[in-house]
């Protein structure tokens, strides 16, 4: 069945988007990404004018996230403490983001900026990741599984020090409030949630529990997404209300399935996933640069006159 | 201006010999959710005050163009190994829509001073002025492959049928990522490759139900539309919460 988009004037599939939106909405509850890493190349393949694919997929991820993130409040995976105080971080850093990108969009070629964005940050967060998890699987096969303990790092340090209950952790408020500023700094660049850088700064600089990061990360990408949908629907009147609709159908009933798959996994598991998929997308992207593409020609509408 | 001058030059002859009388099997093209592309069939008949003449054959064009809109054509090339937008040429205005049916082979029927004169073929339709790269045509060329393998420009020699040089008809198809606005329909009737008599109407493509009203709130209450769009968002996200909590009970 065909469906005819308002805003972005195309005609798709409507069955297609509900499974985009559906294993899109698996990814985001199993591993706490929004998915709009995944959601918005996969949107410029099927046609979907980039403008309108970015701020319609912050739409979606929205949907999915507050679908996912209920699901950890009733397991009590959420950190709503940690949640709030990333979010000052990531509103200051998204503000600090848009003023750079409207910059870099002035000097020309921020298509190129976004690319070699996604390739460096994906590629290092997902290198890192891999490497890391697959060391704890096989810590915990050898015979001796000591269980770790916490190291004390430069985080522990720092004053202005504030009790985390669901996390478990008595540290400063100024790493999570770095960390909150970078990831939305980073989201408003590149035009994500920032889910994927998140969940990593969260394990291995604040030193969250796995299980609880995934639920935590959501929490706060409603907000960001929420936010960076207004400011497209208002700026460029690039959401699209159908578009969003039919991904999020789907993407909600993926994040309800994502989330009970999640619980069943090893933590080292769901990282290892999250690392593999973050570094497939990764080489797709650098592929593209690298590789001569089949049409060299690309229209874009208007321009300088 | 060519326009007028063409009119201008119909006016100067008042008794002329060939003349189009035209038919659309739509008026207008309405855009709803389930929108998949339309048909339009153009028919029509020539009326004569004289018997045809003999010695040269006739010849009929149609065309459908979209509303014009300024296009920039980017290449890309390699740089320090990766593959980069460098350079872009500017196209003033360009059809978002251009469909050329012929009666013949276009070179049969159309002289290329009154293709210049007409804009009929598709190059010819497309207009970019103060081009600073060298090779421009080749951008030109780029435009019109993109948009011809989206349906969006067709040139289809021999799709319209003349019967006994006086009943002619042609089904053009439209595909479904149409934009808005009005879609010029023309007729061009030839003899030796020149024009003899043009005929031209309007095809209005518009968005209808939600389709329209979305797009109007999305552009004129902007705010409350963003607002609409996270509504829906946070209470799918809440009701899929919810169904599921059922089931699992």
């Amino acid at each position: 069945m065909y469906i005819y988009l308002p805003i972005a004037e195309v005609s798709v599939n409507a069955f297609l988007l509900l499974g985009l939106g559906g294993i899109v909405g698996v990814l985001s509850g199993m591993f706490g990404v929004g998915g709009g890493f995944l959601i918005t190349p996969l949107l410029f393949f099927i046609g979907i004018p980039p403008a309108v694919a970015v701020a319609t997929s912050t739409n979606q991820i929205v949907a999915s996230s507050i679908s996912g993130v209920l699901a950890h409040f009733k397991r009590k995976t959420v950190d709503p403490v940690m949640g709030g105080v990333l979010l000052v971080g990531g509103v200051i850093g998204s503000a600090i983001g848009i003023v750079i990108f409207n910059y870099l969009r002035a000097l020309g070629q921020v298509d190129l900026l976004v690319q070699l964005c996604y390739v460096v940050f994906l590629g290092a967060i997902g290198m890192l990741m891999f490497v890391e998890s697959l060391r704890a699987i096989r810590r915990s096969r050898g015979p001796s599984a000591v269980p770790q303990r916490r190291k004390h790092n430069w985080v522990h340090n720092l004053p202005f020090k504030m009790k985390f209950r669901v996390s478990g952790l008595y540290i400063s408020v100024i790493p999570p409030i770095m960390v909150g500023m970078l990831v939305g700094i980073l989201a408003a660049v590149m035009g994500v949630g920032g889910g994927f850088i998140m969940v990593p700064a969260m394990i291995y600089i604040l030193g969250m529990p796995t299980k609880v990061v995934i639920g935590t990360s959501l929490l706060q990408i409603i907000f960001v997404a929420g936010f960076t949908t207004m400011l497209h629907a208002t700026t460029n009147q690039t959401v699209d209300v159908l578009l969003a609709l039919l991904l999020l159908i789907g993407g909600v009933i993926g994040a309800q399935v994502g989330t009970r798959i999640g619980v069943k996994m090893k933590a080292e598991q769901l990282r290892i996933l999250l690392a593999i998929m973050v570094l497939i997308v990764c080489g797709k992207i650098a592929l593209d640069l690298l590789i001569m593409p089949s049409e060299l020609y690309s229209l874009g509408a208007g321009g300088h006159s | 201006m060519i326009r007028l001058f063409a009119i201008l030059m119909l006016l100067a002859l008042p008794a002329r010999a060939e003349q189009i009388v035209l038919g659309l099997s739509q008026d207008e093209v309405a855009i709803t959710v389930t929108f998949e592309g339309s048909e339009i069939i153009v028919f029509g008949a020539v009326s004569r005050t004289a018997p045809p003449p003999q010695d040269s054959a006739l010849g009929v064009i149609i065309t459908i163009a979209g509303p014009s809109e300024p296009v920039t054509v980017r290449r890309k090339a390699q740089q320090m190994g990766i593959w980069v937008n460098t350079d872009a040429v500017f196209v003033n205005s360009a059809p978002s829509f251009y469909a050329v049916a012929t009666s013949a082979p276009i070179t049969d029927i159309l002289r290329e001073v009154e293709d210049l004169r007409h804009r009929i073929t598709i190059p010819r339709a497309i207009r970019s002025a103060g081009a600073v790269v060298a090779d421009s045509v080749a951008f030109t060329e780029a435009l019109i492959r993109i948009k011809t393998d989206q349906d969006l420009y067709q040139m289809r020699q021999g799709a319209v049928t003349l019967d006994q040089d006086t009943l002619f008809r042609s089904a053009i198809s439209m595909p479904a990522n149409l934009t808005e606005g009005n879609y010029d329909v023309r007729i061009y009737l030839t003899r030796n490759g020149t024009v003899i008599d043009t005929y031209m109407t309007t095809i209005p493509v518009n968005k209808v139900g939600l389709e329209r009203w979305l797009y109007n709130l999305a552009h004129e209450q902007a705010f409350i539309y963003g607002l609409l769009s996270l509504a829906i968002a946070i209470g799918a996200g809440w009701l899929a919460s919810a169904v599921f909590t059922l089931l699992r009970r």
